[in-house]
């Protein structure tokens, strides 16, 4: 019989744009609201998990908690790519048994500290010796001026833009849909503020031809955590478990995390691809069958080309896909349903799995009806969620 | 960097930042130069370079001389922030080079209604604000697409 890991908590801090105090405290609240939660003593956690981004020390955030004895900690490369990637990690750990209350956290001031969107140039140039956080040919860009993720994103879907003939107000269907679901999520900084396809058409080019600021996510103050422990366990706690049906990562060859130029044909996302066959190869489940998809949107043209590699619909058809409320409440395939990265905040993509786990337990604000599935995904890394 | 030009003024032009496996790279622009890196045994182009060729896993590299002939594969235009060292927004382009490797670099002395995917450019180079270069892509006037 096989084993299964489960999510038995999830916590967050509000999203703000000046949370007013620092990132390891945001971490620590996130935290013992996961864990408050789950009904988990939080000296009882023994793995942690966050991005190699992630400003907070391990042993910091387990000096607040109390931590007894951590037994496991690791950390994810790539930006948002490590964002599924964390739940895959905590799988594999409690799985093999190296430990059984696995935290995972994100936490950052990303409005009133720093700014992700701001451009990142070195002030001299010359040799370094780091590449870094899984995105070392960031450097190749700098110099052209392409020095911001809107612009890295941007040159990399402009060609699959192209191809398919996808055009900017196509990518507005996306962002008119999850505008209208943060609208009605009172957690969503943009709760109460829809948007409309011309609103979208007249907001300003950040990267011309492919990106307007409404295609862009946010910048966010803001901390979201998760509790996987194993699903025999979790089912003797506090909430509902949420199953991970399968967990998976894949980095195709050539591929990178957002200077994604290399690999031989940029109309498709190998990783995405690679993500998608190892989930439904290791679940036995199809497109079909999910429910609901959380997918990570940075920047709209990547939710298009995820649904195209997850199957959800064919090779060039996501910008038909995305039009007449499909991918709505009430449509064929909700997608984003608290707003996402877009609408409700920017926690590098975690607070779009807390979203999945609130459909599933029938909790959410924006609810799906009565869901078995949902998949979360971002790009590099995926996992099937279920309450069964 | 092999050179110590003195910048010109108004030279603004963020300078490259390269790790050591690419340093080849930037002495060479430096020069006036396009070069890649090819291994010696296999003899497989890549780009960016690395110090160990993912096709026999030979530690023995060669600096080849590129034609600096290639087409534009995607390109845009950064508006907003505004790019840091950029007087008017640059065209961004990823250039499909003969050899087959893609560069990040600029389509310059083009407007940006006459750049597309398939645009025939070639090379020449620009100065940086601390006295180095960096490869740019003007279109190739009579070139066959």
């Amino acid at each position: 019989m096989s084993r299964f890991a489960a999510i038995a908590g999830i916590g967050q801090t509000e999203f703000s744009k000046n949370s007013g105090r620092s990132e390891l405290q945001l971490a620590a609240e996130a935290s013992k609201a996961a864990l408050d939660d789950a009904g988990i003593d939080p000296a009882d956690v023994d793995g942690m998990i966050t991005f190699t981004l992630d400003p907070s020390d391990e042993i910091g955030l387990a000096r607040c908690l109390g931590v007894r004895d951590l037994a496991y900690t690791t950390r994810i490369p790539g930006g948002g790519a490590a964002s599924v990637a964390t739940v895959c990690q905590a799988m594999a750990a409690v799985n093999s048994g190296i430990a059984e209350t696995v935290l995972i956290w994100r936490a950052m001031n990303e409005r009133s500290q720093y700014r992700f969107g701001q451009p990142l140039v070195p002030a001299t140039g010359g040799v370094v010796n780091v590449a870094g956080n899984g995105t070392g040919s960031l450097l190749w860009c700098m110099p052209f001026g392409a020095q911001t993720p809107a612009s890295w994103e941007a040159l990399a879907s402009q060609h699959y833009m192209e191809t398919f003939g996808v055009t900017n107000r196509d990518l507005g269907h996306v962002s008119v849909a999850q505008r209208k679901h943060a609208a009605s999520n009172p957690l969503a900084w943009f709760y109460g503020k829809p948007i409309t396809l011309e609103d979208h058409q007249h907001s300003r080019w950040i990267v011309e031809p492919v990106l307007r600021l409404l295609d862009c996510c946010q910048e966010s103050d803001g901390g979201v955590a998760l509790v996987i422990t194993s699903l025999e366990r979790a089912r003797d706690l506090r909430e509902r478990p949420i199953r991970i049906v399968a967990a998976a990562q894949s980095i195709p060859k050539e591929v990178e995390v957002i200077s994604n130029y290399y690999h031989g044909d940029l109309t498709i996302m190998p990783e995405a691809h690679g993500v998608a066959r190892r989930l439904y190869a290791r679940s036995g489940l199809k497109p079909a069958d999910m429910q609901l998809a959380m997918l990570y949107d940075a920047f709209t043209p990547q939710v298009l080309r995820q649904l195209e590699a997850f199957g959800f619909c064919g090779r060039g058809e996501a910008k038909d896909f995305v039009k007449d409320g499909n991918i709505e409440l009430g449509g064929k395939l909700p997608v984003n349903t608290n707003g996402g990265l877009i609408g409700e905040a920017y926690i590098h993509g975690m607070n779009n799995i807390t979203e999945a786990v609130r459909q599933l337990r029938g909790t959410a604000t924006n609810q799906v009806g009565d869901l078995t599935y949902a998949l979360v995904s971002c790009g590099m890394a995926g996992a099937i969620l279920s309450n069964e | 960097m092999s050179s110590a030009e003195t910048p010109e003024p108004g030279v603004t032009r963020p300078d490259p930042v390269y790790t050591p496996d690419a340093a080849f790279f930037w002495e060479g622009v430096a020069r006036g130069e396009l070069l890649g890196q090819r291994c010696a045994e296999c003899h497989t182009l890549v780009h960016p370079p690395r110090p160990m060729c993912p096709n026999c896993h030979s530690l023995k590299r060669e600096v080849v001389r590129l034609s600096g002939r290639g087409k534009v594969y995607s390109w845009v235009i950064p508006r907003h922030p505004p790019p840091v060292g950029f007087a008017a927004a640059p065209i961004v382009a990823l250039i499909e080079l003969e050899e087959g490797i893609r560069l990040v670099s600029n389509v310059i002395e083009a407007a940006p209604a006459e750049v597309r995917a398939g645009l025939a450019v070639e090379v020449t180079f620009a100065p940086t604000r601390g006295g180095h270069a960096v490869p740019v892509f003007r279109p190739r006037r009579g070139a066959h697409p």
